[in-house]
């Protein structure tokens, strides 16, 4: 089995997706390669990726291909593919790599499985697990013919450091007409609002278990302190709490960040549908029986004008130390 | 004592009869208008389509739209619910032979029927009264029924327009016209937001009102031309849920007592349902008169329980529930019919009108028919100029009229619930006499004084796998609707705490809830009108539903 | 100017898989999944603003026509569905192979796509179809102008926003951040049964049902499962303690 990992970047910071990607690739066995695309940066960190499980890293470096565009990238790696025969084509999600593992799928006629979270080998057939429906379904899927392409979530490996110096290579690309048409003219890093719901990392919900508008500050506090954007359940918007524009639900927005916080939250299932689909949720209610603490991964029962409070202290406390 | 009555909801009927207000060149013209995508409506455009396809001329005369259907669910069927098991008849003529019965989408015929009285640990087996024998009839889903019934009506020539409402009725010079529909993307102050559209006027030269159960156009319509009966309409709510079941269900059941208290003075009449559709799916519901007095009771909680009854947990053992649903049914029969189904320019037909044979628990067929003869009616007046009073000839002359006729005292007997009767002095027999009926009464629902017992005790908490609280069933229901637009319910805000529980518990979607008791005494009504499945509930019981955007409410398939 | 919208229909309602065929239940009707709808209200706005035709493509099984009846009701002009036995099953490089013999038909302007499915398609399907099509594509896409026989798109990222311009034709991929979705009028939806909607076999398109469907497919599915039930075991009591147990929690996973 022999595996070529895109590896992205960003300034003179390697992706950790990508990483943990790579790591995956050297646990699935045989030889892992990278792939790695942008200006005149890129050299220097070839020979870091190498530390992470890449034996060869290919490297296409050029003021040209500086801008993050997917579709020169996917001449690129259409290329290497082509003349090291890789079998396996491996890809962290981001907005960029998903482009270009479409684009590569399309060019060499392979299959890619996308949004999984996990994958296995079985001899040298591989199995990928996504998960379906809102997250309601685990499907098993795979390939039917080489090379085989997957995209998986971001944050669903761990990079792993084992040493060794890799080999690089230069790899010169002839791009396409098409691939060449399109300019990035101007970029502008995110404004000061922050990320909307949908795009936020962590979100902290507040629910009519808060008991009037005026604690909503305990979410908005606890989401200051982690970084996060502040969500709420229908009830709070109805109640004029909170703009339905927070709103996280069937009705409202369908979220799925790293960290979700409930705060007297009940978990009505109107509720669970919009953010069933969060990697870890945190809920706190003082309702033993509050349907929420069915599926979240830490049941806190408790009353939130306590709990909270002393949260948002220590998260200070050890954010200054 | 206490009655809802007392609390009349802030709703004033002329805001909803107006004169066109659409420039000429935006409104839009049709030949027939038929309000409301259910079983009466559909067979009205079906049967005017086949009208149409046998005279091209009054075709052509009709312009491009010569009958147009406006229906408030996302799809003809969206809002439909019912047990159901349909007499055939009327959709037999309707199709005049060229569709049989078995080809409609359909759980096909009655294989056999039970009826049980229920303790709380027993099911007492009597014989199906005669008006209960329902040998001859098949099972279908309304829901399902009523989206084949919009697809054959499409290729007759109908066009079928959902998603829309029809908000104001159109009278010019003492004459319907038309309906104005609803607007859309309005905030929940009613202002106007970015996508914002305004309802357009439809005028017709004759709108056939097919609403169904509580319809909003009908009730105004009724009052303005003074058509309403002499003796007030009261309603029964059924709320059911539809199950995936590994083992099949051979015969219909229906069961009376247990759940519902028997003693006169609560006056609870009703009962469940149960039947199969197909070998693989069961639907079970609990129907209830909505003249009950104990601010407690809960149909949807009723439900509940009743499925824990051992003989009945049994039928739905190692299955899912699929989808819920609740609506009211019409129930004062004969008596309650409108003094005339006509006036100018205006028909009304099914449910609205309020043609449902409670004894033996069915309408549709009433439906079908009264639509039908609406098409004939219409037609001929368009095309001969003949008055809709022919419309009134034709019911009258119809097995409608003499069905409900004949069952029109066996209110006293039989009572408001369903399918008493024979059941009932069975129940008299057996009970030795505990059983009683109390009174005929002829006041409306909301005039009932209200008592308060403490039986939501006995209510089954959700366990998510046989009993599902309020809020999981809305979902159940498919109603995802737009929360941030204006609340379609009028309702007193303040009122006293037993008004305010006894639609707190009715509700079978939860949109109402108590607030704390003010110094007045009185509550403030809560309320979450995005969960309302549009049932039509608390238009019996002191409040008034009118339609909401249209497309909102439930998605049903399978009710 | 001729701008595509490619939609897919999926089922109405709650979306079941079925367990049998392993593919979702598309028994009965269908809708336009809820992200293309702001493709084809973004090409409609493309109309609005300049002398254009909207066709709306799709590929599905027959039943969907309908639901694309509800795109020519917002104002599109006409509807492709391509429906095909043959094509039941398509993977990502089935589904790619067809719609771009499509867009070779049409030769469009402008081909604008929503950002992702809610029936588990993913958010690909365009760079495939970019690829094959041969034109440039700009995903992500919150912002869109037309001018000059060019786009200036802005396209957002993990770290801000892009903008990216590129000659006509071009292929877009659109968020739902980039409009606000307009309600059908009644005229509208009265229109649309009158508009033109086509529906195209394989081999009107020239292609071998081989190169499609299931048969095209270099993906299946191999099963369907209960996800790993969320780790559960966690549950605190203590008031007192309840706000360090969150800490270590948290700290442990590596979320703080």
């Amino acid at each position: 089995m022999s595996t070529l990992v895109f590896v992205e970047h960003q300034g003179d910071q390697l992706s950790k997706g990508s990483l943990g990607v790579l790591a995956k690739a050297a646990e699935l066995g045989d030889s892992v390669d990278a792939v790695m695309v942008g200006g005149t940066e890129v050299k220097a960190l070839a020979s870091e990726v190498g530390r992470y499980g890449a034996a060869t890293v290919y490297v296409a470096e050029d003021d040209a291909l500086s801008p993050p565009l997917p579709q020169p990238r996917v001449d690129v790696v259409a290329k290497v593919v082509g003349d090291a025969g890789h079998d396996t084509v491996l890809f962290s999600t981001s907005v960029l790599a998903a482009d270009v593992a479409g684009g590569v799928a399309a060019r060499l006629d392979a299959g890619l499985n996308w949004d999984l979270v996990d994958i296995v080998r079985n001899d040298d057939t591989l199995v990928g697990k996504r998960l379906a429906l809102a997250d309601s379904l685990m499907v098993e899927v795979g390939w039917r013919s080489e090379p085989r392409l997957a995209l998986f979530r971001p944050g669903s490996f761990e990079p792993v450091e084992r040493g060794g110096q890799p080999q690089v290579l230069t790899v010169s690309v002839e791009l396409e007409d098409h691939s060449r048409a399109a300019r990035l003219v101007d970029q502008v890093v995110q404004p000061e609002s922050g990320p909307s719901l949908e795009s936020a990392e962590v979100i902290v919900t507040g629910g009519m278990g808060l008991g009037g508008p005026e604690h909503l500050s305990l979410a908005e506090e606890l989401a200051g302190v982690l970084g996060g954007v502040v969500g709420a359940t229908r009830a709070v918007v109805y109640a004029g709490w909170s703009p339905h524009s927070t709103q996280v639900g069937q009705t409202g927005k369908t979220v799925s960040p790293k960290l979700y916080v409930a705060l007297g939250v009940s978990g009505a299932v109107q509720h669970k549908v919009g953010m069933q689909g969060s990697q870890t949720i945190v809920a706190v209610n003082k309702d033993p029986r509050a349907p929420i603490f069915e599926f979240c991964d830490l049941a806190v029962v408790g009353d939130v004008h306590t709990i909270v409070p002393q949260l948002v202290e220590l998260l200070r406390g050890r954010k200054g130390s | 004592m206490v009655t809802p009555a007392e609390y009349p909801p802030p709703f004033r009927a002329a805001d909803f009869i107006a004169a066109s207000t659409d420039p000429v060149d935006e409104r839009i013209e049709v030949g027939v208008l038929v309000v409301g995508g259910g079983p009466a409506g559909l067979a009205c455009a079906i049967r005017f389509g086949q009208l149409l396809q046998e005279d091209p001329e009054t075709a052509e005369r009709l312009g491009d739209v010569p009958l147009a259907v406006v229906e408030k669910g996302k799809h003809p069927g969206s809002h439909l619910l019912s047990g159901a098991i349909v007499n055939p008849t009327a959709l037999r003529t309707l199709f005049r032979g060229q569709v049989r019965i078995e080809d409609m989408p359909g759980y096909g015929a009655v294989p056999g029927e039970s009826v049980y009285i229920l303790t709380r640990t027993q099911a007492m087996p009597i014989p199906p009264p005669p008006p209960m024998r329902n040998k001859g009839n098949f099972i279908f889903s309304l829901a399902k029924l009523g989206r084949w019934l919009g697809e054959q009506a499409e290729e007759v020539g109908a066009t079928l327009l959902s998603e829309t409402s029809a908000r104001t009725l159109l009278v010019s010079d003492g004459e319907v016209v038309g309906v104005r529909t609803g607007d859309k993307g309005r905030g929940p102050l009613g202002e106007e937001l970015g996508n914002f559209e305004p309802g357009s006027d439809i005028v017709a030269k004759v709108t056939v009102l097919a609403e169904g159960t509580q319809g909003h156009l009908t009730g105004l319509a009724l009052e303005h031309f003074g058509l309403g009966p002499d003796s007030p309409q009261t309603w029964e709510l059924a709320v059911k849920e539809v199950w995936r079941v590994p083992t099949p269900l051979r015969r219909i059941i229906h069961t009376m007592g247990w759940p519902l208290r028997l003693s006169a003075k609560y006056r609870e009449f009703g009962g469940s349902l149960i039947y199969p559709m197909g070998t693989d799916m069961v639907t079970i519901g609990m129907v209830v008169g909505l003249d009950y007095r104990d601010t407690a009771l809960s149909v949807h909680d009723l439900l509940q329980e009743l499925k824990t009854h051992p003989k009945i947990r049994v039928l739905l053992e190692g299955g899912e529930r699929i989808e819920w649903g609740a609506k009211t049914i019409p129930s004062g029969g004969f008596h309650s019919l409108p003094k005339r189904l006509h006036a100018p320019g205006l028909l009304l037909c099914g449910d609205g009108a309020g043609m449902v044979n409670i004894p033996t628990l069915k309408g549709m067929h009433y439906a079908v028919e009264s639509g039908r003869l609406a098409a004939e009616a219409a037609f001929s007046s368009l095309k001969h100029g003949t008055s809709l009073e022919s419309y009134d000839d034709a019911v009258r002359s119809s097995f409608i009229w003499s069905d409900l006729y004949a069952v029109r005292h066996m209110r006293q007997v039989f009572g408001r619930g369903f399918f008493m009767g024979g059941a009932l002095a069975s129940a008299m027999q057996l009970s030795k006499g505990r059983v009683s009926i109390g009174k005929l009464s002829t006041e409306p629902d909301d005039a009932q004084p209200l008592v308060h017992t403490d039986r939501a005790k006995g209510y089954p908490d959700s366990d998510g796998v046989l009993t599902f609280d309020k809020l999981s069933s809305v979902f159940a229901s498919g109603n995802k609707t737009r929360d941030d637009q204006p609340n379609h319910i009028a309702v007193r805000q303040r009122v006293p705490a037993e008004v305010a529980e006894l639609w707190v518990h009715m509700c079978p979607a939860q949109v109402y809830s108590a607030g704390p008791r003010g110094d007045d005494g009185l509550v403030t009504v809560e309320m979450a009108p995005s969960n309302c499945v549009q049932c039509g509930a608390i238009s019996a019981r002191g409040g008034r539903l009118t339609p909401p955007e249209g497309g909102s409410g439930p998605e049903y398939s399978l009710t | 100017m001729k701008v595509v919208a490619c939609v897919k229909c999926v089922p109405e309602g709650r979306a079941r898989l079925d367990p049998r065929s392993r593919r979702l239940d598309r028994d009965g009707a269908g809708e336009i999944n809820a992200f293309d709808r702001y493709a084809v209200e973004e090409a409609i706005r493309i109309k609005e603003a300049s002398e254009s035709e909207v066709v709306v493509v799709s590929m599905g099984p027959d039943p969907m026509a309908e639901a694309l009846r509800s795109a020519l009701a917002l104002g599109a002009d006409r509807a492709v569905l391509v429906s095909d036995p043959g094509a039941v099953g398509s993977d990502l490089i089935a589904t790619s192979r067809v719609l771009a013999k499509v867009l070779e038909r049409e030769n469009p302007d402008v081909v604008l796509f929503g950002q992702q499915t809610s029936d588990g398609a993913g958010a690909v399907l365009w760079a495939a179809v970019a690829d094959r099509v041969r034109l440039p594509a700009i995903s992500q896409t919150t912002k869109l102008e037309i001018a000059d026989g060019a786009v200036r798109a802005t396209r957002q990222t993990e770290v801000g926003d892009d903008v990216i311009e590129a000659p006509l034709p071009v292929i877009v991929a659109v968020t739902d951040a980039i409009n606000e979705l307009r309600y059908a009028t009644l005229k509208g939806k009265m229109a649309a049964k009158k508009k033109p909607l086509d529906v195209l076999t394989l081999s009107d398109l020239g292609l071998d049902p081989s190169t499609a469907g299931d048969a095209g497919s270099k993906t299946e599915v191999l099963g369907i499962g209960d996800p790993p039930a969320r780790a559960n075991a966690l549950r605190v009591e203590d008031d007192e303690a309840a706000a360090q147990v969150i800490v270590d929690f948290l700290t442990e996973r590596q979320l703080v």
